[in-house]
């Protein structure tokens, strides 16, 4: 298989066309005949870190690697930082805005789902300085076994 | 069942879709207007059941690889979802009916 590197920036203002970088690496990854369940998986790793990228850290670059067997997917922004990480990680934790949660964001399941979907997770996070998160992904035709 | 025989079956007005994504398997249902929820939570090929009209709504079909999304409870689409499910081809479809009604006819459909 064709290794791929993709390189994205982030959009941080705009709610509606979120998603775009997400879309692309899904689209990547079906032309080069990844696994149906790895792009699956790699697809909501990606948006629900791309959005977070958006409502809360203000935009950023993403960038994404594949060899055909390893996937590394790391977002960056120089967005507020997360005080908590142990806390941003729970289910149901969101500080998202209304304005945000009427779209149908907030409900706090976006790290989490990241958490459960990624076969490793890293958050590195300053307060004031941003957020790195770093998750990787293999090509394992065991995982649903 | 494809989504064009769920959508005849339960009278379901198709807004959008391709002959092929029309043609493709329903594969499970879930019901939610929480996007993560449904992002984490919705099976590969599931029917989504919603109120939320917004363009995030196909970016979250789309990435979630669901087979269709319906709009419930007499819900439009805002344009630019409606826009975003055929640039993504989806379809989109829409019933009048209560999300708790519709979604014990699909269930029976699918699995009765
Ligand atoms: N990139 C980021 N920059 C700053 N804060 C973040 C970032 N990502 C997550 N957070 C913080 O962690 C919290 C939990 O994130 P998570 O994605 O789990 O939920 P959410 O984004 O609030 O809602 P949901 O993802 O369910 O729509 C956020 O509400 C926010 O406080
Ligand atoms: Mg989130």
């Amino acid at each position: 298989m064709e290794p791929l590197t993709l390189r994205y920036t982030v959009d941080g203002d705009s709610f509606t066309t979120a998603g775009e970088a997400s879309t692309d690496m899904k689209r990547s990854l079906k032309r080069i005949g990844a696994d149906a369940d790895l792009i699956r998986r790699a697809s909501i790793c990606m948006y629900e870190g791309e959005i977070n990228m958006v409502i809360h850290g203000g935009g950023g670059q993403a960038s994404v690697t594949f060899d055909g067997q390893k996937m590394e997917i790391v977002l960056t922004d120089r967005g507020k930082g997360i005080p908590d990480i142990e806390a941003a990680m729970r289910e149901g934790f969101s500080t998202a805005t209304q304005e945000v949660r009427d779209l149908g964001f907030g409900a706090g399941m976006g790290l989490p789902n990241m958490k459960r979907y990624a076969d490793e997770m890293v958050v590195e996070s300053k307060v004031g300085a941003g957020t790195t998160v770093r998750m990787v992904l293999y090509d394992d035709p065991q995982r649903n076994a | 069942m494809t989504v064009s025989q769920l959508a005849d079956a339960l009278n379901l007005e198709a807004l959008c879709g391709s002959a092929e994504t029309m043609d493709a398997a329903v594969a499970g249902g879930y019901c939610g207007d929480l996007l993560s929820w449904v992002m984490g939570r919705a099976p590969e090929g599931a029917a989504w059941l919603t109120i939320m009209s917004n363009p995030n709504v196909a970016a979250v079909a789309s990435l979630g690889s669901l087979s269709c999304v319906i709009l419930t409870e007499g819900v439009r689409p805002d344009t630019q979802l409606l826009q975003r499910m055929i640039s993504e081809d989806i379809p989109l479809l829409r019933s009048g009916e209560e999300t708790f009604k519709l979604a014990g006819k699909i269930y029976k459909l699918l699995y009765a």
